[in-house]
């Protein structure tokens, strides 16, 4: 049985959702492959009950594209198959698609499958008269109906030519084979050798011609890639191009991609990168979920380590994270990160982090898009980051890389999936222009720069753009350092931003300074109280001696009217008993002078 | 026996056993059979077997003598074994094929 994979129908539609649609057609019935990017091209699959011929160089994987043909129509569409191997005995051909994960004798066992080995060998026969090839027929026929077969593959009629002396015989024999599997209603595949100047050395072509598909390994620069072309396809659409694949542990991987549209949604949430000051700056609430993100710098700025701590700031909101390394081994990076208090095993244990190494130099540019989008639809992350795909461009130019990129990009978005680069600047370039030219791709963009002042280095990051929100355009120092990376309060200087010792001796400046401040603003407010109560004390002392003058002059007062009053009583007392002045003159003068007393 | 005789015509004296593959009554296979029971009697009379095997009443049997053309005609003893296909018209090619030398030899 082959190794667990989802159920086809969800991993199909969800995985590419509108290429799937792209080359559907009503009328032909399709048999699905489970080849993954094949039935995308295809819109299904290979024709139903018509035969398909598989032809390419020796080594392309044409047996191997047939085995899964059957293995998967087996094991996963409830179709047995009939395999008749002219070339590899039963034993041998179990041996070597073992490795791909496929347990032939187990399905021979369950009697979903029928291997058959004919073997043609012409120091064996002698031609004494006129034959034909109902031997064959008949075994196929056997075969057939012990498993109720509805897949064949014949891999390769050709050592039917090399074996039986008579052409024309094998022909017009060949012509009723095909004829009579039409018959039956099986799907059939053929395998044949590339000729030179045709197709197949043998011209099997001429008896297939509802479906041929080509399959080719190049190799250019030291690096090998194969690909698949859909060369014809009777009754259907289909995806024209080469489509690079790959071989593995799984069997075959084909990536339909060669470019999407600009159809993804643009999701509104937003995700932490794991620095708070960092989010901050970015409107306040961190990057936009299924965005891509690049970071780039010269050596030794950090930028894996801001890659890092937005993986753990994933992993610990429990999503998944999926790191693919071009530099360092999944060892170093974790001791790496270690130092700036970051741990990263408890995730990789937990199953949340996935770390995958690769020099870029192992595959051409295809593979690696092929093995990233398997690793990325076998994972599931929400998360992806590459560092540094700069190292990319050792394999490929600057435009091949950009256009690979292009793809990836296009291929995250669509699954709404946060991407994140980090890019090498060199040293010499012009510091916003990247490398691999993305930075027109990416929605935002942290440059991480090295500022060199006062006999020091110091780290600086900018944001120099991050599309759909409002960020900040201040550059601010940061700092690695065993808790993590840290964004520091910007100081601005004569012209610029202050690092390092600068900074902090412009940090020491200030502080003193408002030191300075508070203490003089206690000492004015001490003066000011002592101010008070020295005024408060005179005021009181004044108001003292007013009350004082005042009560002198009361009394004053009091004595001077007391006086007057005993003199205007003595002089009416004398005035009576004198009798001295008339009735009514004095009186009118009295009643006066005593009113004015 | 003379000693001599056998290792001269070794092939003669020992038992032959020759399977005839064929699928169904067609003109070849009651030709072939006719060829080869004619060829037997003049060449190896008395010491062969012939054992007639219809592959549409026995599909399963064309698997472990690899048949693929019909009729086959296969020599089982002597080994090595040897495969002859056609209807055995030819007759010089069916003796050279089951390594029969001629009649005139072995009277030598």
């Amino acid at each position: 049985m082959t190794k667990s994979r989802e159920p086809k129908a969800v991993r199909q539609v969800r995985d590419f959702p509108e290429k799937s649609r792209l080359y559907d057609s009503p009328q032909l019935l399709k048999a699905p492959s489970g080849v993954p990017g094949f039935d995308e091209i295809t819109g299904g699959g290979l024709p139903r009950g018509r035969p398909t011929l598989v032809c390419g160089g020796a080594g392309c994987g044409k047996t191997l594209f047939a085995i899964e043909f059957l293995v998967r129509g087996a094991s996963e569409y409830g179709e047995p198959g009939v395999f008749m191997a002219f070339e590899e005995t039963e034993e041998e051909l179990a041996i070597n698609v073992a490795s791909l994960g496929f347990d032939l004798t187990k399905l021979v066992a369950q009697k979903k499958l029928v291997v058959d080995f004919v073997r043609v060998e012409r120091s064996e026969i002698e031609e004494t008269g006129a034959y034909d090839l109902e031997g064959l027929f008949v075994r196929l026929q056997h075969a057939i109906t012990a498993v109720g077969a509805k897949r064949v593959v014949l891999d390769t009629l050709e050592s039917l030519f090399a074996g039986l002396p008579n052409p024309l015989v094998l022909r017009s024999e060949l012509r009723r084979l095909f004829r009579w599997l039409k018959e039956r209603g099986v799907t059939v595949v053929i395998t044949g050798e590339k000729g030179e100047g045709s197709l197949t050395r043998q011209g099997l072509e001429e008896y297939v011609s509802d479906c041929v598909i080509f399959l080719d390994h190049r190799v250019t620069e030291q690096t090998s890639t194969r690909r698949l072309r859909v060369v014809k396809y009777r009754g259907s659409l289909h995806g024209t191009n080469e489509y690079p694949f790959l071989i593995d542990e799984e069997g075959i991987s084909i990536l339909p991609i060669s470019s999407l549209g600009l159809t993804h949604k643009a999701p509104t949430g937003r995700l932490s990168s794991g620095i708070p000051r960092l989010d901050t700056m970015l409107g306040g609430k961190g990057y936009f979920k299924g965005s891509t993100i690049l970071v780039s710098g010269t050596a030794g700025t950090g930028k894996t380590s801001v890659a890092a701590v937005l993986a753990k700031s994933t992993c610990e909101r429990g999503e998944k994270c999926l790191f693919f390394s071009f530099e360092e081994s999944s060892a170093q990076l974790m001791r790496n990160m270690r130092s700036i208090g970051i741990q990263l095993e408890p995730f990789v244990n937990q199953g949340l982090l996935r770390i995958l190494p690769s020099r870029p130099t192992v595959h051409g540019l295809e593979m690696h898009l092929v093995k990233m989008h398997k690793a990325v639809t076998d994972f599931r992350p929400d998360v992806v980051i590459l560092d540094p795909i700069t190292n990319l461009t050792s394999v490929g130019n600057a435009a091949e890389t950009t256009s690979m990129m292009t793809r990836l990009i296009d291929f995250l978005k669509m699954r709404g999936t946060t991407t994140f680069f980090t890019s090498l600047t060199a040293r010499s370039d012009d510091l916003e222009q990247s490398a691999v030219n993305i930075s027109s791709l990416v929605d935002t963009w942290l440059m991480l720069q090295v500022v060199r002042s006062g006999g020091e280095r110091n780290r600086t990051l900018t944001i120099i753009k991050s599309r759909g929100m409002s960020h900040s355009n201040q550059t601010s120092e940061y700092r690695l350092s065993e808790l993590g990376i840290d964004i520091l309060e910007t100081y601005l200087g004569a012209t610029d931003v202050l690092t390092g010792s600068a900074r902090l001796s412009k940090e020491a400046e200030d502080s003193a300074a408002l030191a300075s401040g508070a203490e003089e603003i206690t000492r004015k407010e001490k003066e000011r109280e002592r101010r008070r109560n020295v005024l408060t004390r005179q005021i009181a002392e004044l108001e003292d001696q007013f009350q004082a003058d005042q009560a002198a002059l009361e009394r004053d007062i009091g004595e001077a009217s007391r006086r007057r009053a005993r003199l205007a009583a003595g002089r009416t007392a004398m005035a009576e008993s004198r009798h001295a002045f008339a009735a009514g003159e004095r009186t009118a003068k009295e009643p006066k002078r005593e009113r004015r007393a | 026996m003379r000693a001599k005789s056998r290792k001269q015509n070794p092939a003669v004296e020992a038992q032959w056993e020759l399977r005839l593959y064929i699928a169904g009554e067609t003109q070849k296979s009651v030709a072939a059979f006719a060829n080869l029971k004619r060829i037997c009697e003049e060449h190896l009379s008395g010491k062969y077997r012939i054992e007639v095997i219809d592959l549409l009443k026995n599909p399963q049997l064309a698997r472990g003598d690899q048949i693929v053309a019909v009729p086959t005609l296969v020599r089982k003893v002597p080994e090595p074994m040897r495969k002859i296909i056609g209807d055995l018209s030819n007759e010089e090619r069916v003796l050279v094929g089951l390594d029969v030398r001629p009649l005139e030899s072995k009277r030598e």
